[in-house]
């Protein structure tokens, strides 16, 4: 068993990041996030493990020391929130073009614009349909406890490597600023120069020797065959992670005539709404998609012939509900409810909700 | 005829004809040949031979390092 | 054979060459525009790195703009930078790996516009890497736009009657501005039209690449450089445009060369 700390979620990607041997951190302060960077300023784990973090001039900035230190091999992230994910929205796409691995961590709240510091969902579409410009796509992991930010980072490492593609932890505002209990991982060490040659040394930027050719960190092509060939090696990248990637977890499904489904903080919630309808006799269940991309679109279609509606709980308009639309391919009703501005429901709202939109 | 010291070798397919190594040549050895290369470009060329001196001037402002140069002492 | 192309061919000897292209700079044919300083300040990179013995050392970041392809021609390794970036990417290269020598090459459009804020803070962080800048008042790439530092009464095709300060502001001397951050430990203005002229910003750019192996700052040099098709003059006709009409706005010569700035000069007291 690992050691136990009661830490907030927010210090908790901190600390993984540190103990899962994370060569750099590089960001830029923002509410509700800050702590990430605080804390690692605190623990100074250039002393221990020669992390490097260093405080940017801006969110642009920072994803771009991301793709330079990347495109070299190494292990580095970068945080923010829903504003300054924008900004990164250009270093992103970059990334994703030039098939480089970092952690992108979203801790998400209000918009649209500067919006509010409250927490929120509202980046969904954002973070799984791409974000920026060109056909891409994140791996986007949504945690939906303080011990999976833990967890998150450490697989987060390990899919951007797996597929050397940007992996988004797409949290917000309430799983970044809880407390709760979380067991670490032990201190690993940062990946040598002899691993990161055995690792990346097909591709990265570490310095041409003499018996090879040079590597070229880009994401530009002028030949339209080749770009063309790119992008379906992009393609067939997703398509590998949503046969094998997929995760999510499904609570009380089995028997439910209705299923919930919620992702980080909202599946929290919709966890009770689950417990209040059954007792008032609604057999309800709760799917949590917790890879956003790829999206368990076959678990939603399998249950679409199974259950008399679904309810897509969202801290936003109503975004993910588009996934499971087409998922059950209108096989079953597919209702949304969601609240905004920073306002999180209560399960009691969501269980009057699932009531009001299916009639039982 | 002036006793030869330098020579330059011009890659023809390279040079873009630009003219700043005739400007930079300080003996009028080169000069734009009529001739163009595969692209069309009048390439340059050792125009009066007998008066290079090996200097390495049109190398240096050379953009697209086309230009080898050659020298020496023994005096033939 | 003619008795002068007996003695050329006796001159044209491995033991007489005095000047050959380094092995640094592959053989393609470079894209750009005949006459262009690009060419040279590559050479002039290449030869740096060769002559300090540090190919497997270098990593280059490419910019976008004309320079996009650098990547292409010089034997390293390479990150091509998003516009504007170079120096955060940069950043990001030499702080995981302090041991490398690390450069940016940019034009004035994607270091003194868009990639203003990265370029300030980079060097004001001090960042122990080389900053290589392109300055030919224009740019290049997109056609011949207004750059930032486009002269007033400069025609370029956004600004078909000349630069107007009333409505388009004022050339950027940024690296003036540079000059008084205290990060940056070299800071120089060079040009490349003559052979005299390469010469100087060859060694310009050696001692940047040796500053960074001090570790005492940022070493940034200018180049003021020509663009032939933006200016829409011959190459040796825009060398003379550019002695008459860039150097009374950018001097040539050192700007700075104290190394990085005595961080007591700005510690708090209490």
């Amino acid at each position: 068993m690992g050691e136990l700390r009661l830490m907030k979620g927010n210090e908790v990607i901190a600390e993984a990041a540190i103990r899962c041997g994370c060569d750099g951190y590089f960001g830029y302060p923002i509410t509700p996030q800050s702590e990430i960077m605080e804390t690692l300023m605190t623990l100074r784990p250039w002393e221990d493990s020669g992390m490097v973090v260093l405080q940017a001039e801006s969110e642009i900035a920072s994803i771009h020391m991301v793709y330079g230190a990347a495109g070299a091999g190494k292990r580095v992230m970068t945080s923010s929130s829903s504003p300054g994910i924008s900004l990164m929205a250009e270093g992103i796409s970059y990334m994703a073009g030039a098939e480089l691995p970092c952690v992108i961590v979203n801790v998400q709240r209000g918009g649209p614009g500067l919006g509010t510091i409250q927490p929120s969902q509202a980046d969904y579409n954002q973070a799984t349909k791409g974000g920026g410009h060109g056909d891409y796509s994140l791996f986007v992991l949504a945690p939906a406890s303080v011990q999976e930010m833990h967890d998150f980072v450490i697989l987060g490492f390990e899919m951007a490597f797996k597929y050397r593609n940007p992996v988004m932890i797409l949290a917000d505002g309430v799983i970044g600023q809880l407390m709760e209990k979380v067991e670490l991982i032990d201190h690993r060490p940062r990946w040598t120069n002899e691993q990161i040659l055995e690792i990346s040394g097909e591709w990265a930027t570490y310095g041409k020797s003499q018996n090879r050719k040079k590597h070229i960190i880009t994401s530009l092509e002028m030949d339209s065959n080749t770009m063309e060939q790119n992008n379906l090696r992009l393609q067939a990248k997703y398509e590998r992670m949503k046969e094998v990637e997929v995760r999510y977890e499904a609570i009380e499904c089995d028997d439910a005539d209705y299923i919930l489904v919620a992702f980080g903080s909202a599946a929290r919630i919709c966890q009770k709404t689950v417990q209040i309808a059954r007792q008032k006799g609604v057999k309800v269940g709760l799917i949590r998609p917790i890879t956003l991309f790829p999206f368990p679109e076959k678990i939603i279609a399998q249950y679409a012939s199974k259950v008399k509606g679904f309810l897509s709980v969202e801290f936003n308009a109503g975004q993910m509900v588009n996934d499971i639309r087409l998922a059950v391919n209108g096989n079953t009703k597919v209702a949304y409810f969601g609240r905004m501005g920073g306002i999180v429901p209560t399960p009691d709202e969501v269980e009057i909700a699932l009531h009001q939109r299916f009639k039982n | 005829m002036a006793k030869v010291r330098g020579a330059v070798v011009v890659d023809t397919e390279v040079c873009k004809g630009c003219n700043l190594c005739v400007v930079a040549c300080p003996t009028l050895t080169l000069a734009l040949n009529r001739n163009v290369n595969n692209k069309g470009y009048h390439y340059s060329y050792m125009e009066n031979p007998e008066n290079c001196t090996g200097c390495t001037n049109c190398s240096t402002v050379c953009p697209d390092s086309c230009i080898t140069v050659y020298r020496t002492k023994t005096v033939h | 054979m003619s008795v002068l192309t007996e003695r050329i061919n006796q001159i044209i000897k491995p033991e007489n060459l005095v000047y050959a292209k380094t092995p640094l700079l592959n053989d393609d044919a470079m894209h750009y525009c005949p006459g262009c300083s690009h060419g040279v300040v590559h050479r002039l990179i290449a030869e740096v790195i060769e002559e300090m013995g540090i190919q497997e050392q270098t990593i280059g970041v490419s910019p976008v703009g004309c320079a996009v392809f650098a990547y292409n021609y010089i034997d390293i390794d390479w990150a091509e930078a998003a516009h504007g970036r170079a120096p955060a990417v940069a950043t990001g290269i030499k702080r995981v790996m302090p041991e490398k020598y690390v450069f940016s090459y940019q034009g004035d459009g994607d270091l003194a516009a868009i990639g203003t804020a990265e370029t300030l803070h980079a060097i004001n962080r001090g960042e122990n890497i080389v900053m290589i800048f392109i300055n030919n008042a224009i740019y290049g790439m997109t056609g011949g736009q207004m750059a930032p530092t486009t002269l007033i009464g400069q025609i370029t095709a956004t600004t078909p009657f000349g630069r107007n300060a009333d409505l388009n502001g004022y050339p950027l001397k940024i690296t003036e501005l540079i000059a008084q951050l205290p990060g940056a430990a070299y800071v120089t203005r060079q040009s490349v039209q003559t052979p005299a002229a390469v010469r100087k910003a060859k060694k310009a750019i050696r001692k940047a690449f040796e500053i960074q192996a001090k570790k005492i700052g940022t070493a940034f040099v200018e180049v003021v450089s020509t663009c032939s098709s933006g200016w829409k003059l011959t190459p040796v006709a825009s060398n003379k445009w550019m002695e008459d009409n860039m150097f009374p706005q950018y001097p040539l010569g050192d700007l700075k060369d104290s190394g990085r700035a005595d961080a007591d000069l700005y510690r708090i007291k209490g």
